[in-house]
């Protein structure tokens, strides 16, 4: 069978009740519930996760790292969003 | 089978939360588990939203630039608050639109707190002190709750939460230690904040509607009450440094308890308040509907631009 009829997924990995799903990698599947069955042969083999997501790479839209400065701009300038830029008093121990 | 099944699910649905798993979006859930959810976690994302309000009503009257760009930045992070918390409760299976005609039809409640107005600057120190500080100790508390998008979503905005608190408590700092007016502007908004902040954390745990189930459930961690105490025992010394007088007469330190005693809340306001007699609910919910409403022309516009998107992509596929 020629790869190039198969579309890429992306796999994402939830290893535990409560935490995120992580990106673990991609492969190749005729269709999503195949990608499904792949992703669990070959990402999940040592109890990797408790649930898998599978979404085929085409329709994720994605930011260029090359933009990082323009798209996502680092607010460098704007240390009043952490909280590390206020100064309380001594006495204050924990805020 | 069809009487076994359901139990069965219950069943594991009960030990998984006897065994500190969480609850994901597909899994089995009781229907009242997912009902009393929806309430708590859309109550607290219409409070994210509608807290915006009072606040927002001081950036154009912000006493210098750098005040100006931290309080627009605080209430930018609220709106935040606000989409991470619908998206979490749209897990559950609701829409957005239905979640914000509960709002504005009033069958959803938000926090009574932000329907008194913010008079003076001041009230805008001590909302993110007081108010945020509240918010604080209840939502440390629900990184913990038994729904796994909730506490995710909990555990990203009690990050970002970090600054309000400190920004709050700089305005009361600069106020307490300047003029006289300006301190008795802080002495008067602390007073006027104070019994408000504790009533955000709801009744009593023995009148609480929902409290006992909810502990089971274990969508709350804590009691009212319990987290009211932690709220208050770690704001005194706060004040004292301020140098401000307490807010409450019965303010006094309880050797035995090793906790600070307090006065009794005032249950009625709070009631009328949550009901809709509060100074501002009237202007709360207004002002969100025609918000609202001023926004429709965008959502419509971009509803066209996808249905254009759409049907130039089906015209070039038939080609
Ligand atoms: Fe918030
Ligand atoms: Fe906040």
């Amino acid at each position: 069978m020629n790869q190039e009829y198969l579309s890429t997924y992306e796999v994402f990995v939830r290893s535990a009740r409560g935490l995120d799903h992580k990106h673990v990698g991609s492969l190749h599947a005729e269709n999503s519930q195949q990608a499904l069955m792949y992703a669990r042969d070959v990402y999940t083999r040592r109890s990797e996760g408790v649930s898998i997501w599978v979404v085929e790479a085409i329709n994720i839209t994605a930011s260029q790292e090359e933009d990082v400065e323009s798209f996502i701009e680092p607010m460098d300038e704007k240390k009043y969003r952490h909280a590390s830029h206020y100064q309380l008093p001594d006495k204050i121990d924990n805020m | 089978m069809q009487t076994v099944e359901p139990l069965l699910q219950e069943a594991e649905f009960d030990q998984k939360i006897l065994d500190e798993q969480k609850i994901e979006p597909r899994d089995w859930m009781p229907e009242a588990y997912r009902k009393n959810l929806i309430r708590q976690m859309s109550q607290h994302a219409h409070s994210e939203v509608i807290g915006m309000q009072p606040e927002g009503n001081w950036i154009t009257r912000a006493p210098t630039l750098r005040r100006k760009a931290v309080l627009l930045a605080k209430i930018q992070d609220e709106a935040g608050h606000g989409l991470y918390l619908y998206s979490a409760t749209e897990t559950l299976g609701c829409t957005r639109s239905e979640l914000i005609e509960a709002l504005q039809t009033g069958k959803a409640k938000y926090a009574s707190i932000f329907n008194y107005p913010a008079l003076t600057w001041a009230d805008v120190g001590a909302t993110g002190w007081l108010v945020d500080g509240a918010a604080i100790v209840n939502q440390i508390a629900l990184q913990r709750t038994s729904y796994g998008p909730y506490a995710r979503a909990m555990v990203r905005i009690c990050k970002e939460e970090s600054f309000h608190q400190r920004q709050g408590y700089e305005i009361m700092f600069a106020l307490a230690k300047g003029s006289p007016q300006q301190k008795q502007m802080a002495q008067d908004a602390m007073n006027r904040i104070w019994w408000p902040s504790l009533m955000m954390f709801g009744p009593h745990d023995a009148d609480s509607a929902h409290s006992s189930q909810s502990m089971k459930w274990k969508i709350k961690r804590q009691s009212n009450d319990f987290l009211r105490q932690k709220f208050i025992d770690q704001t005194i010394p706060q004040i004292k440094v301020l140098g401000l007088d307490m807010p409450d007469p019965e303010i006094r330190w309880n050797k035995k308890r090793g906790h600070y005693d307090h006065g009794e809340i005032n249950w009625d306001e709070f009631y009328q308040v949550i009901n809709g007699q509060g100074p501002c609910n009237h202007q709360r919910i207004k002002h969100h509907k025609r918000a609202h409403d001023e926004g429709e022309w965008v959502r419509e516009a971009v509803r066209n631009y996808r249905e254009k998107q759409n049907r130039r992509e089906n015209s070039t596929m038939k080609k």
